[in-house]
């Protein structure tokens, strides 16, 4: 697979490795691992859309700046998204989510970290493993 | 990956990674384990998080690791880092997303055969009168001032709301007020996230428990604190909730560019810091104490909740089921503390994430009742195991920066635990050795398994025989609530 991400071991919280051809796409397969750790169930009707802009110094910084801003947003109004717009401009990140609001949330993550953040060229493109704090 | 041959064992209990094992360690690392324990520890990155923390610019010797060490991220869970005052730094990675994470114990005067035909009512009235899981607003619903209220006066906000008395707030570590709170510091994104969850537990690894003493190891302390053998208490496992989680990572983003202004190299850039006399560390220190305040209220709300199921489920049963406070205590916490190093003074700002604070008999900022026996230190269990109440020692106060275990500590991986074992499964097994279970997540309580937690009267034991704490009861769980 060209684009991914699968959970792997971390004794206390959760941490995800993820993959994908360029950092948008990073970013995206990122934002859906994290959801999908979460086991969020979303409401069939009541579509719904939010914004974000985000901007960092580095990629890593973007990168956790943009999950703990999808966190925020689904704990302030018990929303998630399933659908994700993402134009990349430098290292500014204009985010369109679509969502619904939601029927259950199995887990709740506290923050994404920094730990050990680094997003790795390899030979598919771009790789980088995340540590949840849950 | 440290091997355990450049590991210096001190004793059966104490054992030290030299300075000289890493070039960028500033002192050494002291650990407070068995070999057995010590073996585990190797089977993740704790230790090598622990020397990581040895490289915080003014930390001071040593950094500490408690028994119940495990792997976190940045800083180890179990961990203890103190820098000095003067040019030391804060780091908020090093106390944790949750802070003020912490304990509350409850004592009674109910035996347990007087009540055990209503246990499960009990456990059904604090399951409703307890907000719990994940996203689970509170009843109560503040306005900004009032949150910014809480934040600087913390559980008193509670006793000002007839929901405390003054000897819960006697009885709670700081008195249940960090001085130094400014809620300015704090953004308006961690506010909104303030205004709701105030009273309510929230889900992962937090509960409220209500257990039975099983056995005491020291009468006169045990008197002191009022436990009875027989007789029910009640544990408040929670933090800060969201409000926490946010100032948190908010200050953790905002000091990856302030490590590069002061020049400061880290191998890890979740331990990002910011020099303590700086204003981005004075920053954070004041929304730490924000979020500190925040969490004890939230504990002390929940208490007065607990207190409300307890005359629901037992008025009519017995006569008495009033709860008394024996303390609360913070597990992830920034402190400034002063410290005897070398036999002078020292101010220090001490780190905590997963341990707790364990000062020792004459110790000023303890009650009056607890100065000759020493800080009632709370190590909870993992559900369906024992819980530990131990006191404080002079040996904690010289040789662990007054601090001890937190708990029984993960051993297995939430995904490990979550393959491995079915939740129905546990809930049922729990309940047939007598423990009642209100759960709201049966995946949740899966990953919450006592087999994922190392063997907690182990940790105790081995905190007691090194003599940074010391044993006063064992409490056995009755009644488990988890979000």
């Amino acid at each position: 697979m060209r684009s991914g991400y699968k959970e792997i071991q971390h004794t206390a919280d959760w941490a995800l490795q993820v993959w994908a051809p360029d950092l948008t796409e990073l970013m995206h397969q990122a934002a859906l691992g994290m959801i999908a750790l979460m086991g969020a169930r979303l409401n069939p009707e009541g579509r719904l859309e939010r914004t974000l802009m985000v901007n960092a110094g580095d990629k890593e910084g973007l990168l956790v700046a943009f999950l703990n801003s999808i966190l925020y947003e689904m704990e302030l109004d018990s929303i998630g998204f399933d659908r994700f717009d993402l134009k990349l401009d430098g290292l500014k990140l204009h985010a369109r989510l679509a969502g619904a609001p939601l029927l259950e949330l199995q887990k709740s993550i506290k923050a994404v970290t920094f730990h050990n953040l680094e997003i790795r060229p390899v030979d598919a493109g771009l790789e980088t493993t995340i540590v949840f704090d849950v | 990956m440290v091997l355990l041959q450049e590991i210096k064992k001190i004793n059966d209990y104490e054992w030290e990674i030299p300075q000289s094992y890493r070039n960028d360690m500033r002192v050494a690392v002291r650990l407070f384990v068995t070999r057995r324990l010590l073996e585990d520890a190797l089977g993740d990155r704790s230790l090598e998080q622990a020397i990581n923390a040895t490289t915080l610019p003014g930390v001071m010797q040593p950094v500490v690791v408690m028994p119940d060490m495990h792997q976190g991220y940045g800083f180890p869970i179990g961990g203890v880092a103190a820098t000095r005052l003067t040019d030391g730094v804060v780091s908020p990675g090093a106390i944790g997303y949750d802070i003020n994470c912490g304990v509350r114990l409850l004592g009674s005067r109910i035996e347990l055969g007087a009540v055990e035909p209503v246990l499960s009512n009990l456990a059904d009235a604090l399951n409703r009168h307890c907000p719990s899981g994940v996203g689970v607003a509170g009843e109560y619903h503040l306005k900004d001032a009032e949150l910014a209220q809480v934040c600087r006066i913390g559980a008193r906000w509670a006793l000002k709301k007839g929901l405390a008395t003054e000897e819960d707030l006697l009885r709670t570590e700081e008195a249940g007020c960090l001085d130094g709170a400014d809620p300015s510091r704090v953004s308006s994104q961690t506010k909104k996230r303030g205004l709701n969850q105030l009273g309510t537990l929230g889900a992962g690894n937090h509960f409220i428990e209500v257990d039975v003493v099983d056995r005491l190891y020291d009468d006169q302390a045990a008197q002191a604190m009022g436990l009875q053998e027989g007789m029910l208490t009640l544990q408040i496992h929670c933090g800060s909730r969201g409000f926490g989680h946010q100032i948190c990572t908010d200050y953790v983003q905002e000091l990856q560019s302030a490590v590069h202004r002061y020049g400061i190299k880290l191998p890890d850039r979740e331990l990002v810091c910011a020099p303590l006399d700086s204003p981005e560390g004075k920053d954070y220190l004041a929304a730490m104490r924000s979020a500190a305040n925040y969490a004890f209220c939230n504990r002390q709300l929940l208490a007065h909740a607990a207190r409300l199921a307890f005359e629901e489920a037992l008025a009519g049963v017995i006569n008495n089921w009033q709860l008394h406070q024996v303390y609360d205590i913070a597990h992830n916490m920034g402190k400034t503390e002063t410290h005897i190093v070398d036999g002078k003074k020292v101010k220090v700002c001490v780190h905590r994430k997963g341990a707790t604070r364990a000062f020792g008999p004459g110790s000023p900022e303890l009650p009056e009742a607890y100065r000759s026996i020493g800080q009632p230190v709370l190590v909870p269990g993992s559900m369906g195991t024992a819980s530990w109440v131990l006191a404080g020692t002079a040996e904690s106060m010289a040789r662990s920066w007054g601090s001890s275990c937190h708990g029984a500590g993960r051993v297995m991986s939430r995904s490990q635990a979550k393959r491995e074992i079915r939740g129905d499964r546990l809930r049922n097994e729990l309940e047939a050795n007598g423990i009642h279970i209100r759960a709201g997540s049966l995946p949740g309580l899966a990953e919450e398994a006592p087999r994922a937690y190392k063997d907690v009267d182990e940790v105790v034991e081995t905190v007691h025989a090194a003599g940074i704490a010391r044993k006063v009861a064992r409490l056995r769980p009755v009644i488990v609530i988890k979000g």
